[in-house]
């Protein structure tokens, strides 16, 4: 199902640079990296495309970890990687350009970590 | 190596009706670097998916942007519509695609009469937004809205188009093209329009490619990423081809969204031509357990909308991606070793959405 080709990877924490330096060998584009709350972990996707058909690595970690920076292999990462610190709370090692927790001046810190139940259920 | 200074630029500035700002290093009056900041206006719309049901999430997801709201809209709704194995009415396909070109149109009109203004062209400007209200007075007359249409639902469209107004709709656009080439004549011939914009801001394929550059921008440059051709909504089955330049600079940009909007009129042209009858909707059930990255072409680019449910009616992740968030590493790039001058013309050169890219 599905009008476009999407294949998710789950790959282990540590093999995330060579495998973010393995697309970008094989000429895919950085399309955006995004971090969903599952529970307590952290689903982070990397999502690349090439040529209309998008593929999505995707590691699982605990807020306490230490995620590197893919900066270094795609300039453009800084910007994702800035969001998802600031509006999850996770620390990004080695950005290219560092905003400090000042990306979006928010007046909770890391206001996507806590989950909000619907009101009244 | 010459002294260097550090000269702020926004967020408010004349040329930026939305606040970004960007710290301009410069050697003398040349830019050697650009670090840009966002975030005076995020308003964190992704997370009322923990408080709004998926069916009226739409109307949030609408609100992101008061000039890509429709695509927003269609795009969310393709996401949830994807991940539920909803077939929805080849009629409503035709009729998304007719008001996602004029979202388009709109759009780009509105940017052309900005460019303008940022060039001093007060006339111009003045040309481009009158051509735009007839694009809102259809906008109005079929959706009911002007900025924020709310016509676009999970599993069709709340209104179809009677073929008599189809026809005065392309009857008027037909009209509307002779005055849309005097107004692109200006952007693409005028002299002193091309000195201003030729060789300002270039930006090579490759850059272009690997540094995220979507729309306008990046096919500018050479990169034919079009999310048209995909197929979404009726895409797939017209037929166009996607307005590429090669330049790379900011004449390139300003000549793709220029004549991106006789291509948008010519898809308009197919769809009511090949639009078939039926209905406009169906009735959706149940709730979304799965996820899906959507992607749509807007006016600035590639918009991406990944939705994550569980079976119930509140989603656990919506995730924005717009255009012009993925095209401020371009714009750091193609800002280096320009004039500080030629700055204002060539952040307006990427139009810049801020609305978008803070959700």
């Amino acid at each position: 199902m599905g009008r476009e080709e999407q294949i998710t990877i789950p790959i282990p924490f540590g093999e995330l640079l060579g495998r973010v330096g393995q697309m970008k060998e094989n000429g895919c584009r950085l399309v955006q990296i995004g971090c969903t709350k599952i529970g307590d972990d952290f689903e982070i996707n990397y999502v690349f495309d090439k040529e209309f058909a998008l593929t999505n690595l995707r590691i699982t970690v605990k807020q306490n970890t230490v995620v590197p920076s893919v900066s270094s292999v795609y300039f453009g990462a800084f910007v994702y990687e800035n969001e998802i610190h600031d509006l999850y709370g996770i620390t990004v090692e080695g950005m290219n350009i560092d905003f400090g927790g000042h990306f979006y001046r928010t007046t909770i810190k890391s206001p996507f970590s806590v989950t909000v139940t619907k009101e009244g259920s | 190596m010459g002294k260097q200074v550090t000269v702020p630029f926004g967020p408010q500035h004349p040329v930026l009706p939305e606040p970004i700002h960007l710290d301009l290093v410069l050697e003398d009056e040349t830019v050697v670097d650009a670090i840009p900041s966002i975030g005076y206006v995020h308003r964190g719309l992704e997370k009322l998916v923990e408080k709004r049901e998926y069916p009226e999430y739409i109307y949030v997801a609408e609100r992101i942007c008061g000039i890509c709201s429709y695509i927003h809209s269609n795009t969310y709704a393709e996401c949830i519509e994807e991940i539920m194995h909803i077939e929805v009415p080849e009629r409503a396909k035709y009729l998304r695609t007719i008001w996602s070109e004029y979202s388009r149109l709109h759009s780009h009109l509105l940017w052309l009469g900005l460019f303008a203004d940022g060039m001093g062209f007060e006339s111009v400007f003045m040309n481009a937004w009158r051509l735009r209200e007839h694009i809102l007075d259809d906008m109005e007359a079929t959706t009911g809205g002007r900025v924020i249409q709310g016509v676009c639902k999970v599993g069709g469209v709340r209104r179809d188009i009677a073929p008599e107004k189809l026809d005065e709709m392309l009857k008027g656009l037909r009209g509307m093209e002779r005055e849309l080439h005097d107004l692109t004549d200006v952007f693409l011939n005028d002299a002193s329009v091309v000195h201003r914009l030729r060789g300002a801001g270039v930006l090579k394929t490759e850059d272009a490619y690997y540094l995220g550059a979507v729309g306008p921008t990046a096919r500018a440059s050479g990169v034919p990423i079009d999310i048209r051709q995909t197929g979404y909504n009726a895409y797939g089955k017209i037929n166009f081809t996607p307005v590429v330049e090669s330049s790379g600079d900011s004449y390139a940009r300003c000549a793709v969204r220029a004549k991106e909007l006789y291509t948008s009129i010519d898809i308009i042209e197919q769809c009511i031509k090949k639009i078939p009858d039926g209905p406009v909707d169906v009735k959706v059930t149940g709730a979304p357990d799965g996820e899906y990255f959507a992607r749509a072409e807007q006016p600035r680019g590639e918009v991406v909308h990944y939705i994550k449910g569980n079976g119930k009616r509140n989603l656990v992740r919506h995730r924005v991606r717009t255009p012009t968030f993925t095209n401020i590493p371009p714009l750091v790039t193609l800002l280096k070793g320009c004039q500080l001058a030629d700055v204002p013309i060539i952040v307006l050169s990427i139009d810049p959405c801020v609305g978008c890219a803070e959700r």
